[in-house]
């Protein structure tokens, strides 16, 4: 008994703990300027405003932002999986000389410290004349992403019983039209996991926008963007909360289309920065 | 979660004798990721090197002339005191949040292991949500948190009794600064870890616990002789992963006291990027960054070593 309600308690002290900071951020989001500024906060979302999500949205190169994240993160996927899928099938289906090597390379280029690579990639950037255009961005974020996709998709492929393509082989398709008509769907699932799980590397990513996006303000990313809220939004703390929930929110929509195979663990790593 | 994703399909599994095996097929498949690769990692890794060895300012920047010292920035860098004690600093740190990471997430997955069906949705269901919030967001969030004047935690605080914490500044002191930061860090990675140990843990057969408690054994020496021991290379693997996670961490520092006040949260990726930015030093910076490189790549070894482990014992 005396067990059972200690674990009740430390169960809810847990749940508390992981989910205030995301509650507050919301709660402050949506409470009047008078609320937030008084003496003894409050706890409840009684009574709200949508003022300060009109303040976030209003604020200068807001939209802009938006899109530059949407463009790169976007960019940035769509290239990963186009390259990965071709990588992926060649480790997941054939046998060649070098294959062991390949796939030790993907991992230990999934382990990059990227914190280390600001330096020569903006010296490079400058260089190639790609500082301060999304260009640069899009292609560090399909590099980020890429060892990620291709050993997520190999998976889903391996899973994948290759005798089904052996029979739509026998049945006279070629080799691409058997890929295209019977793995291809059934990898669809696999697919939209592994780029929904890029996206969010590519959309949370803020080492790199803040290097390599200078001059050229209106190129910036949303990271970037709310990192520098002060300057937008001064002591406004409902706008920065707004503009913060804002941007979760993408983020939050993925997890729970995902949710299911963020419990099952299928994928996961790129979450983590 | 990372660890059952980067789990090595088995290597013979494939490949029907049918097909032909001198195909060059495969490496026309392998061969924009191995391009792309080489541009994009491999290219600013040897530049990394190259400009760490070379007298690399603003002037050699703009004119691109630089010339070779040597390994000139590797003695300055070594033997300048403040890199020892950002060093320090870093392993300080690194340890601090990792072992809290780790005792903390134990116990929640031990907690997990043991609630009902309810309760554990809705821990787990907060983990996920904590897990899914972007690390600017967070690092936000806390600043807000923290606020001298408007903050509930000091609103808290004083409520509690401390009036010492009367719109107190977190922020203008280093050790509360730091203190703020491994708190961030460690609310961030216990979703991670707590999960992947709660999803290891459900593995161990039931009857290994229910013998063990016929013995008369308590919580500790079960959790000891039993769950530690048959997860052991999971609990290497995911400390190892946060090592590397800890002494990398960046963003958040960077955002929230740029490595101050003073020096007080200067790590080393904080200071590779500080010695780069603010003086303009890139000879200096990415000497700092390929020192730290190897650090990780010390952290590295073990993680391929759990890995391997695992795999063994799976």
């Amino acid at each position: 008994m005396i067990g059972r309600i200690s674990r009740t308690t430390a169960a809810l002290v847990v749940f508390v703990l992981s989910v205030f900071p995301v509650y507050w951020m919301v709660l402050t989001a949506f409470k009047p300027t008078k609320d937030i500024q008084s003496a003894t906060p409050t706890f409840l979302p009684v009574p709200i405003t949508f003022d300060h999500f009109g303040t976030a949205i209003a604020a200068k190169g807001f939209f802009s932002f938006w899109r530059n994240s949407l463009l790169v993160a976007g960019g940035a996927v769509v290239l990963a999986l186009l390259v990965a899928l071709l990588a992926a099938f060649a480790i997941a289906r054939l046998r060649w000389k070098g294959r062991r090597a390949f796939v030790l390379m993907v991992f230990v280029a999934q382990m990059t410290p990227w914190e280390a690579l600001l330096i020569p990639i903006y010296v490079i950037a400058r260089d190639t004349g790609m500082l301060d255009t999304l260009w640069i961005l899009t292609l560090v974020y399909f590099m980020m992403t890429l060892p990620f996709t291709i050993v997520t998709l190999r998976g889903f492929l391996a899973a994948i019983p290759v005798d089904l393509e052996e029979a739509a082989q026998v049945d006279g398709c070629t080799r691409g039209q058997a890929f295209r008509k019977v793995v291809f769907p059934l990898l669809a699932p696999g697919l939209l996991a592994t780029s929904l799980f890029g996206f969010i590397t590519a959309w949370n990513e803020f080492a790199f926008a803040n290097v390599l996006i200078i001059k050229d303000q209106d190129d910036r990313t949303l990271p970037v963007w709310l990192s520098s809220f002060n300057n937008t939004f001064g002591t406004d703390w409902g706008a920065t909360m707004a503009a913060s929930t804002l941007f979760m929110l993408p983020v939050l929509l993925i997890f729970i289309v995902l949710q299911g195979r963020v419990t099952t663990g299928i994928v996961g790593g790129a979450v983590k920065g | 979660m990372t660890v059952l994703a980067e789990r090595p399909v088995r290597e013979t599994a494939p490949a029907p004798p049918k097909r032909r095996k001198r195909s060059v097929l495969p490496y026309v498949l392998i061969a924009p990721t191995l391009l792309t690769t080489a541009y994009l990692l491999l290219y600013p890794l040897i530049r990394n090197v190259v400009i760490s060895l070379q007298e690399f300012g603003l002037p050699q920047l703009v004119r691109g002339d630089a010339k070779f010292v040597g390994l000139a920035n590797y003695v300055k860098v070594l033997s300048d005191p403040e890199f020892w004690s950002v060093v320090r600093r870093t392993l300080w740190f690194t340890a601090i949040n990792v072992v809290l990471i780790m005792v903390l997430s134990t116990l929640v997955a031990l907690l997990l292991v043991r609630l009902g069906k309810g309760l554990r949705f809705l821990v787990m269901g907060g983990l996920v949500l904590t897990w899914a919030t972007p690390v600017i967001a967070a690092t936000t969030v806390f600043q807000w948190l923290f606020q001298s004047r408007l903050g509930v935690v000091n609103w808290a605080l004083v409520a509690l009794g401390f009036e010492e914490y009367r719109d107190y500044t977190w922020f203008a002191d280093g050790e509360a600064t730091f203190g703020i930061l491994v708190t961030l860090i460690v609310w961030q990675s216990i979703p991670f870890a707590a999960l992947s140990l709660y999803a290891a843990m459900i593995t161990v057969p039931q009857e290994l616990y229910e013998s063990a408690r016929i013995d008369g054994a308590g919580a500790w020496r079960v959790f000891s002789t039993i769950t530690f021991p048959m997860l052991r290379a999971m609990f290497g693997l995911i400390t190892c992963l946060e090592v590397i996670w800890v002494v990398k961490a960046f963003v958040q520092i960077w955002v929230i006291s740029q490595g101050g006040p003073g020096q007080a949260t200067t790590t080393l990726p904080v200071y590779a990027f500080q010695v780069a930015q603010s003086l303009q030093r890139y000879d200096l910076g990415a000497a700092v960054s390929m020192l730290m490189v190897l650090l990780l790549v010390l952290a590295l070894l073990a993680y391929f070593r759990q890995l391997y482990r695992q795999e063994r014992e799976a």
